[in-house]
C-alpha cells in the first residue's frame, strides 16, 4: 500500500482514523488485506487476458507496467472484462514500460484487446442475399459485425501468440505428467520463442458459432473491409483497393467475389447503423 | 423461509454456483441440479458463448442470479446502464428472485470489484434501503441482500452488523441472502457470537443460504470459496435451517474448482442437514 494518502498523512494514521483495530490487527493491516485482495483480483485479471504481452516484456515488468497502468487508469467498468481497454493508450502514453520492444507490445495488446471484444461483443443479424438483392454496387452501403475487429498490424503477433499460448500448455501438461520419457520439458530448459520480424499483417478477429477466431486477410481485402467499416459504398471500396494494389497478376472481379461470398459466410456482414 | 415473498414463493432446494469449468460437463451429461446460481455480471454481455452456454441451461435449468457490483452501499446514485443490463438479464433469466450484496464497492465511477462493508449506522441504513427500493421497483424483481464477510470495522459504526442487516432490510422491504460462512468468517475476524447474529436477524426474511469454505491465515480468516464446508460452518448452517426452515440453499465454489461432482456432492451434504431439522420439526409438531 501506498505509504502516504495524497495529502500527505501516513497511512497508518488515515487507516487509524477510520478503522478500528483488533486483538491481532493493526487497522492499518486490516485495511491492508483489502489492499492486497485488490492487487491480487486486478493483476489476475490482466495477467490471463494478456500472456502475448507479458511474454513481450517478461513476467517481473510486466507486473509492474500493470500497476502502473491500474494506477493511472483504474477500473471504471462493473466488470473486469472491461479492465484492459485503456491498456493500449497507456502504452502509447509511457512507451518506456513496452520498451524495447514497442511497436510489437502495441500489436499484441491490440490483438489480444480484439479478442477480448470477439469473445462477446454486440452482434447485428446478419445480412442475407435479399437484403441486398436490388441495390446497386454503386449505393450499396453493408455494415460489419460490432465484434469484428480489423487489425493492420507491423508483426505476426497471432503466430507469437500460438508460440505462447502452445508452450504455457506444454509447461501445464509437464507439470501434470508423471511420464518422464514423454513429458515435455521445463520452462527454463525450453528454447525461447524467437521474436518476429518486422511484417505486414492484416488480421480479421472474429467469433463464428461463438468460438473465437483471427484470420490473415491479404491487404486488397482489409483495404476493402477497412473501406466498408467506413461507411464507403461496395463499388467505392473495392475499386480504391483494386487501384492501390501492387499486384497485377489477379482476376480481381473472381477474386473479389470470392471474398465477398467468404465474408458472407462467416456472417460478416449486417445493415449498417443501429 | 420456504415460499416466501422474498424468493417468489419458490420453494428451490439445493443449488450450486454455474461456472465455467463445468459448462462442458453440464452441456454434455445434463446431471440433475435442483437449481444454477449465476453471476449477473458474468452474463451482462452483448453476444457470444456466455449467452450462448446461460441460453443452453435455462432450457433445461431453473436459474436464479446473484450480483457483486451493484453496490446498494456505495454512496453515488445507482448506476442506470448497469440496471438496465441487469433488467435484460432479469427477463432473459426469469429468475425469481434476485441477490446483491450488502456492501460498497466503487467511488466516482472508479470500482475496487470488492465486496467493502460499510459503517453500521443509521443514514447508512437509510441510504441504502432506498437505493434497494429504487433497484427492485426498476428491475421489478424481489431482491435479497447478502451479508458480506470483512476484516475491517469502523470506529464510526452505531450497531452491530446484524442490527444493521435487519434495520436494512426492513426499511427496504427486502429479503435476505444469509451466507453462513460469511457470518462465520466475520466473527472470527471481529470476535462476536456467530449464533448471536443467526439468532437475531429477521428470519422471515431470509429467502436464500449460501454455504461456502474458506482460508485460515495466522491472524484472520479470509472468504476464499475455495475449500469444502468446514464443520462450524455446517453446524450454523443447521441450526440456520432450524431457524428459518427449508429454504433454497446455494454452495459457493469459486476458485481452485474441483470436478462437478466433487462441488455436487459438496452442496448435497446440505440434504443431511436439512432432513434432520424436518425430522426435528415434525417430531415438536407431533
Amino acid at each position: 500500500m501506498q505509504k502516504r494518502w495524497t495529502d500527505g498523512t501516513r497511512m497508518r494514521e488515515l487507516a487509524a482514523a477510520f478503522i478500528k483495530p483488533n486483538d491481532r490487527l493493526s487497522s492499518f493491516e486490516r485495511l491492508e488485506i483489502y489492499n492486497r485482495q485488490y492487487w491480487f483480483r486486478v493483476l489476475d485479471c490482466l495477467w490471463e487476458d494478456y500472456p502475448g504481452l507479458r511474454a513481450i516484456v517478461g513476467p517481473r515488468k510486466f507486473m509492474k507496467l500493470l500497476t502502473a497502468y491500474l494506477a493511472n487508469y483504474p477500473s471504471n467498468s462493473y466488470t473486469l472484462r472491461d479492465l484492459g481497454s485503456r491498456l493500449e493508450q497507456f502504452l502509447r502514453q509511457e512507451p518506456q514500460w513496452s520498451a524495447p520492444r514497442e511497436e510489437l507490445a502495441l500489436d499484441m495488446v491490440r490483438f489480444e484487446w480484439a479478442q477480448v471484444v470477439a469473445f462477446d461483443g454486440p452482434s447485428k443479424p446478419p445480412l442475407t442475399p435479399d437484403d441486398i438483392l436490388d441495390t446497386p454496387p454503386s449505393k450499396l452501403r453493408l455494415g460489419l459485425q460490432p465484434y469484428l475487429s480489423l487489425l493492420e498490424l507491423r508483426y505476426a503477433v497471432d503466430e507469437f501468440l500460438f508460440a505462447v499460448k502452445k508452450r504455457e500448455s506444454d509447461i501445464l501438461r509437464g507439470e501434470a505428467s508423471n511420464a518422464f520419457d514423454s513429458a515435455p520439458k521445463a520452462a527454463k530448459r525450453q528454447k525461447r520463442i524467437r521474436w518476429p520480424k518486422p511484417e505486414k499483417v492484416h488480421l480479421g478477429v472474429h467469433r463464428l458459432d461463438n468460438m473465437l477466431y483471427y484470420k490473415r486477410l491479404e491487404p486488397e481485402a482489409f483495404a476493402i473491409l477497412a473501406a466498408l467499416g467506413s461507411g464507403a459504398t461496395v463499388e467505392v471500396a473495392c475499386s480504391e483497393a483494386v487501384a492501390a494494389s501492387q499486384r497485377t497478376d489477379i482476376d480481381w472481379p473472381a477474386q473479389i467475389k470470392k471474398w465477398f461470398e467468404n465474408w458472407s459466410a462467416l456472417g460478416w456482414f449486417c445493415r449498417r447503423g443501429k | 423461509m420456504p415460499a416466501n415473498p422474498y424468493n417468489g414463493f419458490t420453494q428451490f432446494g439445493i443449488g450450486i454456483g454455474l461456472r465455467v469449468p463445468h459448462y462442458r460437463h453440464i452441456l454434455a451429461n445434463k446431471p440433475v441440479v435442483d437449481w444454477f446460481e449465476i453471476i449477473s455480471e458474468n452474463f451482462m454481455v452483448d453476444g457470444g458463448r456466455p449467452l450462448e452456454v446461460l441460453d443452453t441451461i435455462l432450457e433445461q435449468y431453473r436459474v436464479v442470479q446473484h450480483g457483486v457490483a451493484v453496490y446498494f452501499g456505495s454512496a453515488e446514485k445507482l448506476n442506470r446502464e448497469h440496471l438496465k443490463r441487469l433488467k435484460r438479464l432479469v427477463r432473459r433469466t426469469n429468475t425469481p428472485w434476485l441477490s446483491d450484496h450488502l456492501c460498497w464497492g466503487s467511488v466516482d465511477g472508479r470500482y475496487t470489484h470488492d465486496l467493502l462493508p460499510m459503517p453500521y449506522t443509521f443514514a447508512v441504513a437509510r441510504h441504502t434501503a432506498e437505493k434497494i427500493r429504487a433497484a427492485r421497483d426498476y428491475l421489478e424483481v424481489p431482491i435479497c441482500v447478502e451479508n458480506v464477510s470483512s476484516y475491517a470495522e469502523y470506529h464510526a459504526s452505531e450497531m452491530t452488523e446484524w442490527e444493521f442487516l435487519s434495520e436494512v432490510v426492513e426499511l427496504a422491504d427486502c429479503g435476505i441472502l444469509l451466507d453462513v460462512n460469511n457470518i462465520y468468517v466475520s466473527s472470527k475476524n471481529h470476535g462476536f457470537d456467530p449464533y448471536a447474529y443467526l439468532d437475531n436477524v429477521p428470519h422471515h426474511r431470509v429467502g436464500q443460504i449460501h454455504i461456502a469454505g474458506h482460508s485460515k491465515f495466522e491472524k484472520y480468516l479470509l472468504d476464499t470459496h475455495d475449500h469444502p464446508v468446514l464443520d462450524p460452518v455446517w453446524k450454523m448452517y443447521a441450526h440456520a435451517v432450524k431457524l428459518v426452515g427449508d429454504t433454497a440453499t446455494l454452495l459457493e465454489w469459486d476458485d481452485r474448482i474441483p470436478s462437478f461432482d466433487e462441488v455436487h456432492n459438496e452442496a448435497l451434504k446440505a440434504n443431511k442437514f436439512r432432513n434432520q431439522q424436518l425430522a426435528a420439526s415434525t417430531e415438536a409438531a407431533g
